[in-house]
């Protein structure tokens, strides 16, 4: 009895599944990544443009405002592309779905690189604002922690030959590493201390910032989001590629030997 | 032209090397895909070859 409804409970979740199958992944995502790179053309060159070309500058902050709109967008995806690799760990942990593994393998070089940007423009940021490059203030530091997270993460697909026990260590760190991307975001609220300032963006009115800078700073933060999808299907798509190279290579050798 | 007036360096700055970092992903990217998708359809054409 437990077992049928176990198994109704599966069968009800195949057709879920079943886009992880690697055939069905290269032939969907083939046909929605043009979709994508349109999606990420029209959202993320305008909401630049806006922000750059038509804001005004802010009380207290002059033109360095304009800094939002690269340094807000890329600090957000920094997070959500590390919960990304969580829940595509989670999915080759509990299911073993290489694909699941391979995206967030693929995802790992574009969260870096939203880290490496994020930490970047803040530090320049903050020279004018704070006076200093960089505090060790907590959301600074947890944003560092990330960023060594993703070396980390990256490192060890490359230090281990088998994929399999690759994929699985990589996705206990992904794991692991998922409270400093929890602490990054949240780590202003935690801790009422420190350099940097609340959420740009929030539900509550008081905190959110100005009509004039919100706009075009949520058209960059959908444009940033869209460009980490295409590039995290392109970069999947290449991983599942390249397993199919090794196969067919390793099958020549046997067959040569 | 616009007017950044003293924070000019701080705000091209940081847009340029958010600008260059991305051109520089997304090159990388695009390039490894292309190159994988050869190697890919090389040892499908040996594979269809040899069989």
């Amino acid at each position: 009895m437990e077992d049928t409804r176990v198994r109704q409970h599966n069968d009800r979740w195949n057709w879920f599944w079943a886009w992880a199958n690697p055939v069905k992944f290269m032939a969907w995502t083939g046909k929605a990544l043009p979709w994508f790179i349109g999606l990420t053309l029209i959202t993320l060159v305008p909401g630049l443009i806006w922000g750059f070309f038509f804001t005004p500058e802010a009380e207290g902050f002059g033109s360095s405002v304009k800094i939002i709109y690269v340094h807000v967008p890329s600090a957000f995806m920094a997070i959500q592309a590390w919960g990304m690799m969580v829940v595509a760990s989670l999915i080759w942990l509990i299911r073993r779905h290489h694909v699941g593994a391979l995206a967030a393998k693929g995802a790992a070089l574009v969260g870096l690189t939203m880290t490496v940007i994020a930490l970047i423009t803040g530090a320049i940021w903050g020279e004018p604002m704070w006076g200093t490059y960089w505090a060790w203030d907590p959301r600074l530091t947890s944003f560092l922690i990330l960023f060594l997270f993703y070396i980390g993460y990256m490192a060890l697909w490359a230090a281990i030959e088998n994929p399999d026990t690759a994929a699985d260590l990589t996705s206990v760190l992904a794991i692991v590493g998922s409270v400093f991307a929890f602490l990054s975001r949240y780590a202003v609220n935690f801790w009422n201390q420190g350099l940097h300032q609340g959420a740009s963006l929030s539900l509550d009115k008081e905190e959110n910032v100005a009509d004039v800078f919100w706009q075009p700073l949520v058209l960059t933060l959908v444009g940033f989001g869209l460009l980490f999808v295409v590039l995290v299907l392109v970069r999947a798509r290449t991983e599942v590629r390249k397993r199919r190279v090794h196969a067919l290579m390793t099958r020549e050798r046997m067959r040569d030997a | 032209m616009l007017e950044l007036g003293k924070y000019a360096g701080a705000v091209l700055s940081s847009w340029g090397v958010t600008l260059g970092l991305i051109g520089l992903l997304v090159a990388v990217s695009w390039v490894q895909a292309r190159r994988v998708k050869a190697a890919l359809d090389a040892a499908e054409a040996r594979r269809k070859g040899g069989a």
